[in-house]
């Protein structure tokens, strides 16, 4: 038993700080609480309000699955092509690595979301390149067509991370199978979704999951770069939910929205996992 | 072989102009700081005439706080967070790999699960029970949570520890065990030294998930004396009507520069941990 003493802190941590607030998320969530009163009871009214008639919801769902789709997708892609560019022993890999690696390292921080706002503001960086070529820029952060589109950009510049991590597990391929691939009459593209894809097939889940989870919940740049704004187009779904929570005090009302963001990214990560016995590939033989 | 040259000679123009086009607004950045107002709206890196008022004024630039007390408040905050969260998640992790009790694979499939749960979810209640301990507005919401093995990235660390312990062969721990070490002596004279790089990787990370974390700063800390750099870089964006870019820049730049200098220091420990828990799972 002096198991249980060493995970002690743990055990203590997870019901104080995880499972109990969870329950009583769940029992806030159907009620009217704004911390200066005591909670209401009022049964599902939140949920119901939530799901008919509150037009922020839909515009945050929207943007947060927009966001989710396009910025995933493409740092994956990105992280995978460069992954494998490095991974031909070229010299100065260390340095590359470093350089891209680096906007992972201070994407999330305020200074790079005050930096973004600059960069794309109708007087930015971007702009000023333009108007270079003769291209007269516009406010890309003020526009509704546009402003998601600067957020998913500064995902994406953010592919580091996982190209690390897609880096690493290209290195464990043995060179043989691209040897064996190549005996064969296998091209670069055939042994690239032959060899490559399949073995790496289970980074490229981790990747996913991973993304996808932490992008589900992004909240710091659109509340500094975007506020939300322009009429919701980049209403994230975190930021919603602290809206409703620190600046309105429905604390019931976002309690309630918590357990559907729960309840959504549970379920697309079971979807995932879902379609993955499709196309993971476990090397299982041989072992 | 001259075929080989040439095409590695194109991955390397490839590499260099993406890491350009990738580094060229960070670049920009760090010039711009040294711009006086007028040069700002130019594509340049370099300045023409460079000075150094952006860092004067903007370090005074919040009415009666320096960016000082920032600092020190962010680096009080994340060290003492990264001194607790190294003690709780070795012991806890120490454990997890090397000790037997019941429902131990169930507690720590709740670690792996509790890894992938928005703190979205529990950030409601948890505020309201620190409001009812009188925590808001102090640090405590960030330190006990880290001491109790949780908070940000708590559970990662404990399984990226857990994988590394497992890694130690058990033999050391049988001839301590033999020479009359218990567990916890075992723990502190074999297991500590040997985890120290997994250690080290764990509080880089805690250092800058903690140093960033401006969703938490937010909720949990409220008058401007202990403000974090993250509130600060945005209070001083709310407090002008017209931001004063250059200022501005400088202090986001001093803001980032405690994490790059330990990013540079301690690479080959980061980039190996997250390559090396990326793919134990």
């Amino acid at each position: 038993m002096t198991g249980y003493l060493y995970i002690a802190p743990w055990l203590a941590g997870f019901f104080l700080l995880t499972a109990w607030p969870m329950m009583q998320s769940a029992y806030f969530s159907l009620t009217d609480y704004s911390l200066l009163e005591p909670a209401r009871w009022i049964g599902l009214r939140n949920y119901r309000q939530i799901f008919t008639t509150d037009q922020s919801f839909v515009h945050s769902l929207r943007a947060t699955f927009l966001y989710v789709l396009f910025s995933v997708p493409l740092k994956l892609i990105a992280a995978l092509l460069i992954a494998m560019v490095l991974n031909k022993n070229l010299r100065g890999m260390h340095f590359y690595r470093t350089v891209i690696y680096f906007p992972s390292l201070i994407g999330a921080s305020v200074a790079v979301a005050i930096l973004w706002n600059n960069v794309f503001g109708i007087n930015g960086l971007v702009n000023q390149l333009l108007s270079l070529v003769h291209i007269e820029g516009q406010n890309w952060i003020g526009t509704p067509s546009t402003a998601l589109g600067t957020l998913i950009i500064l995902a994406v510049w953010q592919f580091g991370s996982s190209m690390v991590i897609f880096l690493a597990g290209l290195k464990q391929i043995p060179g043989e199978y691209y040897e064996a691939a190549a005996v064969d009459g296998a091209g670069k593209v055939r042994s690239f979704f032959k060899v490559t894809l399949p073995l790496l097939s289970p980074i490229i889940l981790f990747n996913l999951v991973l993304q996808t989870i932490g992008s589900f919940q992004m909240f710091t740049q659109a509340f500094i770069i975007t506020r939300g704004g322009p009429v919701e187009t980049t209403y994230m779904y975190a930021l919603f939910l602290f809206d409703k929570a620190f600046a309105h005090l429905q604390m019931g009302y976002a309690s309630a929205l918590a357990w559907i963001l729960l309840a959504i990214i549970a379920a697309v990560t079971a979807f995932i996992f879902a379609t993955s016995r499709a196309w993971v590939h476990y090397e299982t033989e041989g072992r | 072989m001259g075929a080989a040259r040439r095409k590695s000679l194109a991955s390397h123009a490839m590499l260099l102009i993406l890491c350009a086009v990738m580094l060229y607004p960070v670049l920009w950045w760090f010039g711009a700081v040294f711009k006086p107002v007028e040069e700002l709206s130019s594509p340049r890196i370099l300045p023409l005439r460079p000075t150094l008022t952006n860092f004067t004024e903007g370090w005074y630039a919040i009415t009666n706080y320096s960016f000082g007390v920032f600092f020190s408040n962010t680096i009080l905050l994340s060290i003492s967070v990264v001194a607790v969260t190294i003690v709780s998640c070795s012991l806890v992790a120490y454990g997890f790999a090397r000790m037997n009790f019941p429902l131990k694979n169930f507690w720590f499939s709740i670690v792996l699960l509790t890894l992938m749960l928005p703190n979205q979810v529990t950030i409601v209640p948890q505020y309201i029970l620190f409001d009812t301990f009188d925590w808001i507005d102090t640090y405590l919401p960030f330190v006990v949570p880290h001491a109790l093995a949780g908070g940000i990235g708590g559970s990662f660390f404990i399984f990226l520890l857990v994988q590394f312990i497992r890694g130690i062969p058990r033999e050391l721990d049988e001839a301590a065990e033999i020479d009359g070490c218990g567990s916890f002596k075992i723990f502190t004279r074999i297991i500590v030294p040997l985890l120290v790089p997994a250690l080290v990787t764990v509080s880089i990370f805690c250092f800058l998930w903690n140093w960033d974390d401006f969703f938490g700063h937010m909720i949990f800390i409220k008058s401007i004396g202990k403000f974090t750099v993250g509130q600060a870089l945005k209070l001083f964006v709310d407090s002008q009507s017209a931001a004063p870019w250059g200022q501005l820049f400088a202090m986001a730049l001093l803001s980032i520069l405690p994490g790059a200098v330990v990013f540079f220091f301690a690479q080959r420990f980061l980039v190996e941990g997250i390559a090396t828990t990326g793919l134990k799972g």
